[in-house]
This record gives structure tokens, C-alpha cells and sequence, in this order.
């Protein structure tokens, strides 16, 4: 093992920023990170160890303790629940005798779940050793218990079970737009690099990953910096449940992405760019090497690009399994080798970024629009879409529909026409925008997607009537407690009180001020968060219980308050253990029952 | 005077710590008890608790008799108050809830060192303890919650005369305020 690290530490120079992706190998070969490899890294890098393993333990994908050898995450999105995921995660369990969250005995599987994957639109979805498994249903579950069985390695296990597809239903300006490789730059040069800012500037782009700036304003603030050592980073961390654009964008239009950061970066004066790509997307990191290697033998990236004296390249960075990590500030913390730890902001990333320099953070749809606009100009982008929300928007329809997919439309497009155009019928509602986003009722339809009123960033998740929207809710309070970073406190206790509290609801302990205090819990957590996740990590609590209110309140019981949990039960350890029985021996769970 | 208000304390699974530093409001205690008449109290010896205006409990809930006691006041005192980071949280007491119960007596009652004639104490008089100690909002329903280990006697005083004069209580930032 000594050597194996010290190989590695080499290979990355000795840099600290670099450590994640040193992990990642540790992880892949040993299937966990020896303590002996942390202290050996440790003094190669020379970081403290306490630092190496704070990062360990803040990613769900490396472990201080071993798993197995195939290691096997399903997908606990509220999409593959709405496809069956829960039966087929007991059906793996029982099939390869191991328990969700453990190692089995002889060290050969283990099983666990894991955060949305972006396969929304074809799962079941799962991951076994980071690979990504599609559209899983016991047949495969057999196949793939078999193959763990015998031990093959990946690489012999049928392609079928990690076809990952498009499923792009409905094109628009962006997705339709012919494309050759360097004519956004070609572009660029021949119109001037002021002239081409002026164009992003015109067409009135807004950052497509949720936010909503303006994109020129920001490339501007970061090339007016007095810092000349600036950064380009694509944000391909994709983790907003029911979001998957970003796997189609960069598998099918990788050259267009790419080409957009090279044009931020002859914008901004920055001569290195990041793309940092979320570890569930593994699958495409080969692909994505292959065709940056292509764009430097074409003279499109590296030095002296297109022979006008341009220098920039991109550097590929795994992510390993936080949902944080897609927030820009923790993202750069992750670049540089740390836990996703959210900055305070300001100072904002176009001042202090990646190692304290000017950096501009943009989603992947972001650059790909950036690349029509350099070659067609602002006119066209902004000749579609509302006054506020200019061009097309590209989303990531899933759930309850005949065709679940990619669908680009013109912002103002109302919902009612998207419902029609995947097939949906006996809608109750939508999640817009993710868990993070609004649920809409089914009264709502007439709204429209744009920034003026319902943005999103992409992700569009369809319930029909058969759903339980607070199985839905369940679902998404777990997934911001899980992602927590765990940073500040109204967000680390607030979301796991919030589970609490509405367990409490959902399971029938409610009785009068309880939807009171959810209620008085959710504005806590949103008011006093440190960052977005906190902020919006109650909103599908808070955005059906202003549509639904009697859901709620229906599973209340007529009392004044009863324990969220088995008070009785709780005595059973110590009856057992003290051998009694006796009347005092047991309580009841509410006052009232007791009389 | 007539008509004073009625307060009830007690002290759950808690280390009387809160209960001194209540005594701590020291001669304004004098100004106290013309307003208020102490119901079940340890300052009282008042056994059980009836018809309360306020009822103060520190601690948490660490076993079956806390839970009786707690439903009392809860039956008898008109605004319940959690006084405490043990009654709020679960305080100290709750480092076991890390800890099976099961452990925890094996280690008092049967293997620990110097234990002499090893039994777990099984006697109808006793209480059972709880799996896990617990913070005193969830199992009955609590109005109010002084924070603190313990909350000064500022916070007392403050507290209590904002209650009895008619207003919503309100602690300022200087007395929530501990480093
Ligand atoms: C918790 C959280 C997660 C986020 N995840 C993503 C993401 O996966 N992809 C993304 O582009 N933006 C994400 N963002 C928004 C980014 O912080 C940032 O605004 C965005 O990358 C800027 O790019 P844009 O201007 O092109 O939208 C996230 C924000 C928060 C608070
Ligand atoms: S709000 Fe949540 S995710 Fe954001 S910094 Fe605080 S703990 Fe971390
Ligand atoms: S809060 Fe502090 S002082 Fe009060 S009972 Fe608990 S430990 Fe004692």
C-alpha cells in the first residue's frame, strides 16, 4: 500500500487540492480509506490528518471503514420510489443476503442507498462501484447478484445494464442548433472580445442551475477584477433530485459546453477551467477526457488556441457524492481539495474563488447557450422567450408520464402544454424546480415557466392522483437532512427536526399544535440558514401545506398532545431486564387513554 | 393577598442546579412571594400539584415516574415552562441515549467494577427507566422554554415577572447570551 500512495501523491505532484481525486483511487482499490493511508498522505501532502479525514467522512462516497467489494447504491429519488424502488432494494437484500447499509460477511457486496442519480427518466437507477445501473427490475437484480457472485469484473458485465440513454423528446433553439467544432470561437475573434461580451450581454442570458443571474454581469465583474489569475468552472454537479439535463448536455453536446468555458474564459482572461462533474456521472468521465484530448489536437484548447495566443485548458474534477457541492462556494471548496463547506458571500466567487481568485461559476446550460449566442449572436437568443426570461429552457421531465425525458421550450411556456406534449393525464401536481422548488396543485397549470413566475432549474416531476403527496414531502425533508452539510446549526438540527416533526404528523402522533409547530420549524430553518439548501430545505413541507392544508391536518387526532413516539414501547427494555409486568410497569400514550 | 399566583416546580431528571439558581434571585425572592404562592415545590413539600397558574420543570424525562409527574403538572398548571437545557434538550442526562439501556445496567448493576451481588434492581416500587432519556416537549406539550445550564437567575426573574405583570415574556440577547 506504501507504494501505491506514494504513487499517487506523485502522479498529483503533492497537491493538497488534488485530494479528492487521490481518495477516489484509495477508495476504488481498497474500498474504504485506511487509516494508514491518511496518515501516510498526510505527511506527502503535508496536512494535517484531521483535515484528510474531515473530507473523508463529509463525502458519501469514501468510508473510513471497508465496504464491499462491489459496492451497490440504489437511488432513493421520489422518481425511483414512484418506480419501485423500495421492493427492489429488499429483493437485492434478500437475494444477496446483506442488509441495506451493511457489508455482507465475506466482504464481497455491500448495499446502501444513495441520492437521487439523474436517471430519473429510466429507473430504477442505482450505482455499483460508481458506475450508473438504469432501469433495474428483478431479472436484472438477478443477472447483476449473479455477476457479484461469481466475482466478474465490471468490465465483463453486460453493457445493457448501464445503457444510459437521452431521451431527448423536444428540441428548441439550443438542442436544434447545427453546431462545428470552433465556431463559437472562430466567432469570437473575428466579431472582438468586447463586442462578444456585448452580445452575452444582449441576449439577456440568466444562469440556467437555479439562481437566475445575469450571466454577462458576472463574466463582467470577474474580468474587471484587479486579480489577473482567473477561473473558469463549470458546474456539472447536477444534484437537484429530478434534474438530469446536464447528463444529456455533456454526452451529446460536450463540444458546445466545452466551448462556451473557452469563451467565458477569452471573456473573462482566464487560462484554466474546471468542469466539476458529479461522481454519479462517472460514466461519462471517459468520454469527456477523450473529448477535451480531441479539442487541444484540434487546436481549440491548450496554447496559442486558434493561433491567436489564447491559452486555456480544462480539468476534469469528480465529485463524490454531495448534494452541497453543487452550490457554487462549496463547490470551489471541493475544487480545492476540501469538505463543500458553503463561504459566507460576499466576497462573492467572481472576487475571491478558487484559491482566493476571481472565478465565475456557471451551470453546463449555461455555456451551451453561451456558444449559440457567441456564433448567432444576442438578437437571437433574446428574440425567444418572456421580457425577464430570455431564450429556451431545457428541462428534465420525470414521474407520472408517457414520456419522461428532455423537453426544450421557450420561457413562458405554460405547464398545461408541457403536461400535454409528455403524455401526462390525472396530474394532482408538480414539483417545479425540484425539492428545492414549488409543488403545484393541479389548479396551476395556467402558470408559466419563467423567472417572473415559476422558476426552475430544470427539474419537473409529475404526481397523478395515486400519489400520497406527503410520501412525496417525506421524501424530500429526508433528502435535505441527509445533504445537510451539517455547518450551521438552524439547517444541521433544523432538518432533522423537521423529519422528526412531520413523522410525527404522517404516522397519526399529531394531535392540535402540531402543524403549528412544523409550520413555526419550517420558517426557522429557512430564515436562519447560512446557505440556499438550508433556505429552501422546508419548502416542500411549506409549499404543500399552503396548497393542502387539510392533508395535513386530517392525520391530526382530537387531543391536546400525544408523544411522536411509543412511550410504552420505550419501557420495554428495562421490563424485560427487571422481569416485570406489573401495571406500573407500563404507560400509556396519551392522558386521556390512561383514564 | 388574595389571588396570588400559583406556582408549581419540580425537578424530572435534572441536577437541582436550576432550582438554585432560581434561589439565586436572593431578596428579591421577598418581592416574589407577595405575587406568588408556591404549590408543589421542593421549597414547599407540597406533594401533588392542584389548579397552577405556572408550573416550572426542570430535567428531562429519564424514566416511567417523570412521565407521571410531567402529566401532573401538565393537568394542573396552566403554562407549562421548560426550564433548563436538560428540560429542553435532554441535557446531560441524554449522553446515555448513546448507549443501549441494556448496556448501561449490565455496566451499574452486573460487570461493573466493585459491583457486589450482581442484580438489576427489579422491585414494584421503582420506576423503569426509559430506553432513552428525553427532552420534556415530546411527551407532553410545553408552553415556554428557559434556556441555560442553568438559566440565570436574571432569567428567572425576568421570566416570572414578565408572566405575572401581563405581558409576553421575553428574555433580552444579555441574558441568552453565555460566552
Ligand atoms: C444547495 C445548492 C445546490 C446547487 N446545485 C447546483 C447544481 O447542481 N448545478 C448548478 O448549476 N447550480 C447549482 N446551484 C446554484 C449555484 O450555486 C450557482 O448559482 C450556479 O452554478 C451559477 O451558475 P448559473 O449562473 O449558470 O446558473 C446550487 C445551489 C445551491 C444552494
Ligand atoms: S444551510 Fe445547511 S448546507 Fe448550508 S451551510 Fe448551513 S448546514 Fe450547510
Ligand atoms: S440544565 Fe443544567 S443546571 Fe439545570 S438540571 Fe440540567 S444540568 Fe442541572
Amino acid at each position: 500500500m506504501k507504494q501505491f500512495i506514494q504513487c499517487i501523491a506523485e502522479n498529483n505532484q503533492h497537491q493538497s487540492t488534488h485530494l479528492l481525486k487521490m481518495l477516489r483511487e484509495i477508495q476504488d482499490r481498497y474500498h474504504y480509506i485506511p487509516k494508514d493511508a491518511i496518515e501516510q498522505l498526510s505527511e506527502l501532502l503535508n496536512i494535517p490528518r484531521t483535515q484528510i479525514i474531515s473530507v473523508v467522512e463529509f463525502y458519501s462516497f469514501f468510508h473510513l471503514s471497508p465496504r464491499g467489494k462491489y459496492e451497490l447504491l440504489i437511488s432513493d429519488s421520489i422518481t425511483d420510489h414512484m418506480l419501485g424502488k423500495k421492493n427492489l432494494l429488499d429483493y437485492l437484500a434478500k437475494i444477496l443476503s446483506v442488509t441495506v447499509g451493511e457489508v455482507r460477511e465475506d466482504g464481497l457486496v455491500s448495499l446502501g442507498n444513495a441520492s437521487c442519480t439523474g436517471m430519473c427518466d429510466q429507473g430504477p437507477a442505482g450505482l455499483v462501484n460508481g458506475y450508473a445501473l438504469t432501469r433495474l427490475d428483478q431479472p436484472a437484480c438477478d443477472q447483476i447478484a449473479a455477476l457479484i457472485n461469481q466475482q466478474k469484473p465490471l468490465v465483463e458485465w453486460p453493457s445493457e445494464l448501464f445503457q444510459v440513454d437521452d431521451n431527448i423528446y423536444k428540441s428548441g433553439l439550443l438542442l436544434n442548433q447545427p453546431y462545428v467544432q470552433g465556431a463559437a470561437l472562430r466567432a469570437m475573434i473575428d466579431r472582438g472580445i468586447k463586442a462578444t461580451l456585448a452580445e452575452v450581454d444582449g441576449s439577456g442570458l440568466r444562469g440556467r442551475g437555479g439562481a437566475g443571474f445575469k450571466t454577462a454581469t458576472k463574466w463582467k465583474f470577474c474580468s474587471e477584477e484587479p486579480q489577473t489569475e482567473r477561473y473558469v468552472v463549470c458546474n456539472a454537479d447536477e444534484g437537484e433530485p429530478g434534474t438530469f439535463k446536464d447528463r444529456v448536455l455533456l454526452n451529446s453536446y460536450t463540444d458546445q459546453v466545452f466551448e462556451g468555458m473557452a469563451v467565458c474564459a477569452a471573456i473573462i482572461g482566464a487560462r484554466q477551467g474546471f468542469l466539476y462533474l458529479r461522481g454519479e456521472y462517472l460514466h461519462l468521465h471517459d468520454k469527456l477526457e477523450r473529448i477535451l484530448e480531441q479539442r487541444r489536437q484540434n487546436g481549440l484548447l491548450g496554447t496559442n488556441i486558434m493561433g491567436v495566443g489564447l491559452d486555456f485548458d480544462i480539468e476534469i474534477c469528480l465529485g463524490a457524492g454531495a448534494y452541497i457541492c453543487g452550490e457554487e462556494s462549496a463547490l470551489i471548496e471541493s475544487l480545492e481539495g476540501k469538505a463543500g463547506i458553503p463561504r459566507n458571500r460576499p466576497p462573492y466567487p467572481v472576487t475571491q474563488g478558487y484559491l482566493g481568485k476571481p472565478t465565475v461559476v456557471n451551470n453546463v446550460e449555461t455555456f451551451l447557450a453561451a456558444t449559440g449566442i457567441a456564433v448567432n449572436g444576442g438578437d437571437w437568443f433574446a428574440s425567444i422567450g418572456t421580457e425577464k426570461s430570455k431564450g429556451t429552457k431545457i428541462l428534465s421531465i420525470s414521474g407520472d408520464c408517457a414520456r419522461p425525458g428532455i423537453y426544450e421550450y421557450p420561457f413562458g411556456i405554460t405547464v398545461q402544454t408541457i403536461l400535454n406534449d409528455c403524455g401526462a393525464v390525472d396530474v394532482l401536481g408538480i414539483q417545479v424546480g425540484g425539492p428545492s422548488g414549488t409543488f403545484i396543485s393541479n389548479q396551476e397549470f395556467e402558470r408559466k415557466l419563467a423567472f417572473e413566475d415559476l422558476a426552475t432549474g430544470g427539474s419537473f416531476i409529475i404526481f397523478n392522483s395515486s400519489r400520497d403527496i406527503l410520501d412525496m414531502v417525506n421524501n424530500f425533508t429526508h433528502f435535505f437532512a441527509h445533504e445537510s452539510c451539517g455547518f450551521c446549526t438552524p439547517c444541521r438540527v433544523g432538518t432533522a427536526l423537521l423529519k422528526k416533526q412531520l413523522a410525527k404528523i404522517v404516522d397519526g402522533h399529531g394531535s392540535a399544535g402540531d402543524v403549528v409547530a412544523l409550520e413555526e420549524l419550517c420558517q426557522l430553518v429557512k430564515n436562519h440558514s447560512h446557505c440556499g439548501l438550508g433556505q429552501t430545505a422546508a419548502n416542500p413541507i411549506l409549499t404543500t401545506l399552503e396548497r393542502y392544508p387539510d392533508l395535513y391536518h386530517s392525520r391530526l387526532k382530537e387531543i391536546s398532545f400525544e408523544p411522536g413516539f411509543d412511550l410504552d414501547g420505550a419501557l420495554a427494555t428495562a421490563r424485560r431486564l427487571a422481569n416485570r409486568d406489573d401495571a406500573g410497569a407500563h404507560l400509556a400514550q396519551t392522558e386521556s387513554e390512561h383514564e | 393577598m388574595a389571588n396570588k399566583i400559583r406556582v408549581a416546580t419540580t425537578s424530572l431528571a435534572g441536577c437541582f442546579g436550576c432550582h438554585m439558581s432560581f434561589l439565586d434571585i436572593d431578596e428579591r425572592m421577598l418581592q416574589l412571594v407577595e405575587l406568588v404562592e408556591f404549590d408543589r415545590s421542593p421549597i414547599t413539600d407540597i406533594e401533588h400539584c392542584t389548579n397552577c397558574d405556572i408550573g416550572l420543570i426542570e430535567g428531562g424525562v429519564c424514566n416511567s415516574e417523570n412521565v407521571h409527574v410531567l402529566r401532573e403538572f401538565r393537568a394542573n398548571c396552566k403554562i407549562l415552562v421548560a426550564v433548563g437545557a436538560c428540560a429542553i434538550n435532554g441535557g446531560l442526562p441524554a449522553m446515555r441515549n448513546h448507549i443501549t439501556l441494556e448496556e448501561c445496567l449490565n455496566e451499574a448493576y452486573m460487570d461493573g467494577i466493585g459491583v457486589e451481588n450482581p442484580q438489576i434492581p427489579s422491585d414494584i416500587e421503582l420506576p423503569l427507566l426509559l430506553d432513552q432519556v428525553r427532552p420534556i416537549h415530546e411527551v407532553v406539550k410545553i408552553d415556554y422554554f428557559l434556556p441555560g445550564c442553568p438559566p440565570s437567575a436574571d432569567v428567572f426573574w425576568k421570566f416570572l415577572t414578565d408572566l405575572i405583570e401581563g405581558r409576553e415574556p421575553a428574555l433580552p440577547y444579555e441574558l441568552v447570551h453565555y460566552d
